[in-house]
Formats: C-alpha cells, structure tokens, sequence
C-alpha cells in the first residue's frame, strides 16, 4: 500500500476541502464505471479509495500521522462494479430504458450495409444491415408449490412490460425458462431477444425436495405410534391417507409411491418419504405419570447403549 | 437478489434516495408481489449511482444527464461487441477484406 498522502497528490498539511478535492478529481478520473474499456482503472480507483478512507477519517489520519497505524488495513472490501454486468444480459434493461429510451441503434447500423449519407448523398451500395435484440434475464421467486404443481405467474418487467409465465410442473430451483422473443427488440427489421427467467424456489415450511422425492416430518402421538393409526398426511397434491403401523417410532420413514414431483423429462412421479415424530402430550397428567412409572420398574431399555453412546 | 432494505443497508443510503431514484426510473428492480426485488446488477447500479452522488457530487441535475449517457455508453459497448463477435465468426478471407475495406476508409478529421 502507497502513501495515502502521495496517491491522493496532496501534502501532509493539507485540510479536509483540500483532500476531498482531490479525491474527488481523481475519482473522476478512475472510477471503473465511468471508464469500462480502461483495464487499470479498477486497481487505480480503489487505491484512491483506501487513501480516501484513511485520510477523510480525522481519527485514522491522526493515527496515520502519529505513525500508530500504516496504510494496509484501509482498503474497503471488493465490490462488484457496475461495469461488470453492464454488457452482460441483466444489463441490457438499462440500454434502452428509462432516461435513455431514446437510443436509436437503428441509427448506429444504419451506417453498415451504405445507408450512411456523405455530404448528403448516399454512397455504397448493398443489403441494409440487421441485427438481432439482444437477450435479458431476469429472475423470478416462485413458492414452493407452484414449482412442483405447474403455475402461470404474470411478472412485471422493469421496462413495464408484463408477460405471463407458464412454470412447468417440476421446476426446480435455479431452473432457467427461455421466453423467446421477450428479450429486446431487433435492429433494422431483425428478430428480437429471448428471455431468460431464471427461478428461485422458495423453500417450504415442511416440505423438501430432493432430486423428484419430497420429504416430510409428520408429527404422531404416542397413542398412534403404539397402537397404530389411520390419518392424513399433506401431499404437494393434496391430502393422501396415510397407515401408521403400529409400534413406529420417531424415524420410522413411510412411503407414499408416486406421491413425490414429476419429472419434466421422463416423466416419472417421484415418491413421498414420511418420517414419524412421536410427540408426548403438553401435559404430562397423573395417571400417565404413574403408569409409566409403574411401568418402567420391570421395562429397562438402554437406548444409548443401542446408539453406541454408552 | 436483495431486498428493499438489503439494498439500501449494504449501500448506506436514506430509504428516500432509493425510493426517488426508482422513481426516476435510474434503477429499474423488478417486482415480486409488490416487493422490489434486486438482482445483483441492480445493486451494482445503486453503489454506482450512490459514488456518483457522495463521491462526485454529481446533483439530480447532473445525473440525469451523465446516467443516460453511460447508459448509452454501455449500450454501444455491448453492440459493438456483438458486431465483433459476428465478424469473428466470419471466414478468414472476408475478415481480411474487411480489414483492408477499413483501412481504405478514411478517418474523419475535424
């Protein structure tokens, strides 16, 4: 790390305004937006930026002054710059709207192809040029049931546009959906863009997926998983009867056969696993308290032993 | 993805200097059930467009000229290498013609 004093170009007694000043000029000259072609710029800037810190903090440059700290330490963390994503697909809703939507790119390829006017007269000859929009994306949250039902969902688009979105029944997370010709629009007559949707499923508050099975914790009481029970459990598609067998315990895992998430591409149905969780009763009440102890006396089981933990 | 409040503690700004610049249409978050929802371009934008204003003291004035033209800026740049790429992906020969139709093009001096 440099000399704040000599990265910023001041001397060591120069005032706030002064420092700022300069800064301020050099920011111009180096901040890695404002310059997207200059390579050097980045590194440039966040040196200036680290001096900058250290310099406009009365107490650091005290410190710095008084020899107490060095310059290391004062650089801010990395940060992804604007430029970055400018050109790539998520940028280009920043190329022709809002303030800028008076960009004529129409204009610029005009030029290819001899529509270009010297001195007010055509010259060269040949096909006027084309070129397709380019393509956006975009992302969309989604709940979880939607992804593994099938949903349409309208979204807003930043230029105000809303299209309707078919989620295809088994999107999983992260899944990108190709929209054609949503994107943006072609140049002299050429095709559109696509769109592209990427989707974020929203986790469930019981269910999970894994690959096309989805996993659920049923809560059973202990009079259910001793003598066994016939209930209704929560499918993605609804209720489905569900057997206790008697003498489950909490991990015991049922399976629910083509009960799961279809698969898009083979078109297979998934399973449901069920795992039992035996839950007491809130209240531990007298007569059960006295039965168990009753009980207990004459049904020793080692469970820990069991788990390897004794 | 980022959140209203994501956006505006990260980048330490007031929740109106957001809400005025969305406004403006500088930053465009897309929307989810009425919430703004930020990709990371849009926050990338933000801490640009927060340099702009702390940084280079550009007032709204300013910004709306400068934002518009580095809009364009990054526009043409994303153009330009499309028209790049394509050019690329042409035959040796017509790139070699090309380079010499460039060469024989004049540049214009004021």
């Amino acid at each position: 790390m440099k000399d704040p004093y000599e990265v910023l170009g001041v001397p060591r007694d120069a005032d706030e305004d002064r420092i700022k000043k300069a800064y301020r000029e050099l920011a111009k000259k180096h901040h890695p937006d404002l310059h997207p072609g200059d390579k050097s710029a980045l590194a440039k800037f966040q040196e200036v930026q680290g001096a900058y810190d250290l310099l406009s903090d009365k107490e650091k440059r005290r410190r710095f002054d008084a020899g107490e700290i060095d310059a290391s330490g004062a650089e801010r963390p990395p940060r992804n710059f604007y430029r970055a994503y400018a050109d790539g697909s998520e940028g280009a809703k920043y190329h022709g709207f809002g303030e800028s939507a008076d960009i004529d790119l129409d204009d610029l390829f005009g030029m290819f192809g001899g529509a270009a006017r010297a001195g007010g007269r055509r010259r060269g000859g040949g096909q006027p040029f084309q070129m397709p929009g380019a393509d956006v994306s975009y992302t969309l949250r989604v709940s979880f049931l939607d992804a593994a039902n099938g949903a349409r969902q309208r979204i807003t688009l930043p230029d105000g546009r809303s299209i309707d979105v078919a989620i295809p029944e088994g999107t999983h997370d992260r899944q990108t959906l190709r929209l054609k010709g949503q994107g943006q629009p072609g140049i002299g007559g050429g095709e559109p863009g696509d769109a592209y949707i990427e989707i974020h499923v929203e986790p469930h508050a019981f269910f999970t997926r894994k690959d096309n099975d989805v996993h659920v914790e049923i809560p059973v009481t202990l009079d259910e998983a001793i003598l066994g029970a016939k209930t209704e459990v929560p499918t993605v598609s609804g209720l489905v009867n569900l057997t206790v067998p008697k003498g489950s315990n909490t991990g015991t895992t049922l399976r629910l056969k083509g009960r799961g998430i279809l698969d898009a591409r083979t078109k297979a149905r998934g399973d449901q696993y069920v795992k039992l969780k035996v839950v007491l009763p809130d209240q531990i009440d007298d007569e059960l308290r006295s039965f168990i102890e009753t009980w207990s006396k004459t049904h020793k089981y080692d469970v820990r032993r069991k788990a390897g933990m004794a | 993805m980022a959140d209203f409040d994501e956006v505006i503690r990260s980048c330490r700004i007031e929740r109106i200097e957001l809400e005025t610049w969305i406004e403006r249409r500088w930053v465009l978050p897309a929307r989810d059930d009425g919430n703004y929802v930020f990709s990371e371009t849009d926050v990338a934008r933000v801490s640009l467009i927060c340099d702009l204003t702390r940084d280079l003291a550009l007032d709204e004035d300013a910004m709306s000229v400068v934002l518009p033209l580095l809009d364009q800026v990054y526009a043409l740049r994303s153009s330009l290498r499309r028209v790049a790429e394509a050019i690329g992906g042409l035959p040796e020969p017509t790139r070699a013609q090309l380079r010499e139709q460039l060469r024989k093009t004049p540049r214009r001096r004021p």
